[in-house]
């Protein structure tokens, strides 16, 4: 079996203190192979934006490790983990947030940019990333000049832009139309076909089904996996 | 076409999702010769096929059907909502767990229906229906995951099997608290 992508290692996250504290993610282990796609489900308030965030270095866990390529994220330095963000990561949040005073097409040149690529291929690039969403002609718009989900398409292509090797979606189709939807996730497993790892958090089973395996997650906690084969940790503990 | 032949364009076309067995086909050919909606265009051949197509009354009908909207009114028997209908009115059915299989369940049937579908992308027809099965399976656990949100608020945390009844009677106002 190929080495894991991402792998959270018995991670528990905490918020808040006293009467507002809240166990966001409690115990919760769970790895991502290059190549697999795996989904998130659960209520809302079950820790998928947690999971996500702490997967993507941009929470911490107050227990427990989390290893992107077998490197422990604890272990780097604010720099380098910067650096790993821009090159390795891929994110679309659950509230897009797209550079007001930048085009689509800049928004998604933006991290190879950053990355020190040549303007011109971070371009070209880029404009490839937004055909592969559909929305190549709205390269020039600004986002306030686009609807909703031509906004997340946007947001979609810069997390796939690039040679990104995991992919971290929090409901990616959230503002789409189905048949959109359903081209946002065909691109998502064609990444995943071709090597990455992603991690997608979705309320649809349409959308899940996409994925190797569905994670569910109850009160910051994996109580049921989906896929094949399932472990037996997941057998024990569903239904508890 | 020969009934064999209105076999296969019936299972080509939906993907051999509702196989048809051949005396099917027969048994309502001639119920439909019978009501006048077909005939036979001529005698058997050598092989003994007899050929059929549809008459004036057959076409008309056929509009009528494109016309008009499928019949919903009639429920059709649902295993999945018996069995959880019965379980929350029985004592000793551990309920949310009846609920988290059939998801895992179901939710396994929706990724292989998605996979059939990735590759049927050419295959209008064929596709049209594992869509149709796929929103199904959908609609399915949406449902599951509803019920296992009511079975949390309705009941609390510590299960206690003697009044599994009872919760059924517990107030809003208990429930939300
Ligand atoms: N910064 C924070 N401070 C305090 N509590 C937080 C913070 N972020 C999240 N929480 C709490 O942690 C829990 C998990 O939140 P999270 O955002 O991970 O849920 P979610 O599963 O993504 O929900 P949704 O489906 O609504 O997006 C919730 O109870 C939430 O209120
Ligand atoms: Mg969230």
């Amino acid at each position: 079996m190929t080495a894991p992508m991402l792998q959270l290692a018995d991670v528990t996250r905490v918020h808040g203190e006293g009467e507002a504290r809240v166990i966001a993610l409690d115990g919760v282990s769970l790895s991502v192979a290059p190549g697999e796609l795996v989904a998130v489900m659960g209520p809302s308030g079950s820790g998928k934006s947690t999971l996500l965030n702490v997967a993507g270095a941009l929470d911490l866990p107050d227990q427990g490790q989390v290893l992107v390529e077998g490197q422990d994220l604890a272990s780097l330095s604010p720099r380098e983990l910067a650096a790993l963000r821009r090159r390795r990561l891929g994110f679309v949040f659950q509230d897009l947030n797209l550079i007001p005073s930048l085009t689509a097409v800049e928004n998604v040149a933006l991290p190879l940019e950053l990355d020190g690529v040549s303007a011109r291929t971070a371009r070209r690039q880029a404009s490839d990333a937004l055909e592969s969403v559909g929305i190549r002609d709205l390269a020039s718009r600004f986002p306030e000049e686009m609807s909703g989900g031509q906004q997340q398409r946007a947001a979609i292509a810069r997390a796939l832009v690039g040679e990104r090797r995991l992919v971290l979606a929090d409901e990616p189709t959230g503002a789409l139309d189905s048949t959109t939807g359903e081209a946002v996730l065909r691109v998502l497993r064609e990444r995943c076909d071709d090597g990455a790892a992603g991690l997608l958090v979705t309320h649809e089973a349409r959308h899940a089904a996409w994925a190797d395996r569905v994670v569910f997650l109850r009160d910051g906690k994996v109580v049921d996996t989906t896929g094949d084969p399932a472990s037996p940790e997941s057998l024990l503990t569903a239904g508890a | 076409m020969y009934g064999a032949q209105l076999r296969q364009e019936f299972e080509s076309r939906t993907g051999g999702t509702w196989p048809l067995n051949v005396g099917q086909v027969y048994t309502t050919l001639s119920r439909l010769e019978r009501d006048g909606f077909v005939e036979a265009s001529g005698a058997a051949d050598e092989e003994g096929r007899i050929e059929y197509r549809l008459t004036t009354a057959g076409r008309a009908e056929v509009q009528r059907w494109w016309s008009a909207p499928v019949d919903r009114g009639q429920t059709p028997r649902d295993e999945l909502a018996i069995k959880l209908a019965l379980a929350v009115t029985l004592p000793g059915v551990d309920v949310p767990s009846v609920v988290q299989t059939q998801r895992t369940a179901t939710m396994r049937h929706l990724r292989d229906l998605t996979r059939l579908k990735v590759d049927a992308t050419e295959d209008l027809a064929w596709s049209l229906v594992l869509e149709s099965l796929v929103f199904q399976a959908e609609a399915e656990i949406r449902w599951l995951d509803h019920i296992e949100s009511r079975l949390a608020r309705v009941r609390p945390t510590r299960p206690d099997a003697s009044s599994t009844a009872g919760h059924r009677r517990t107030t809003d106002a208990e429930a939300t608290r």
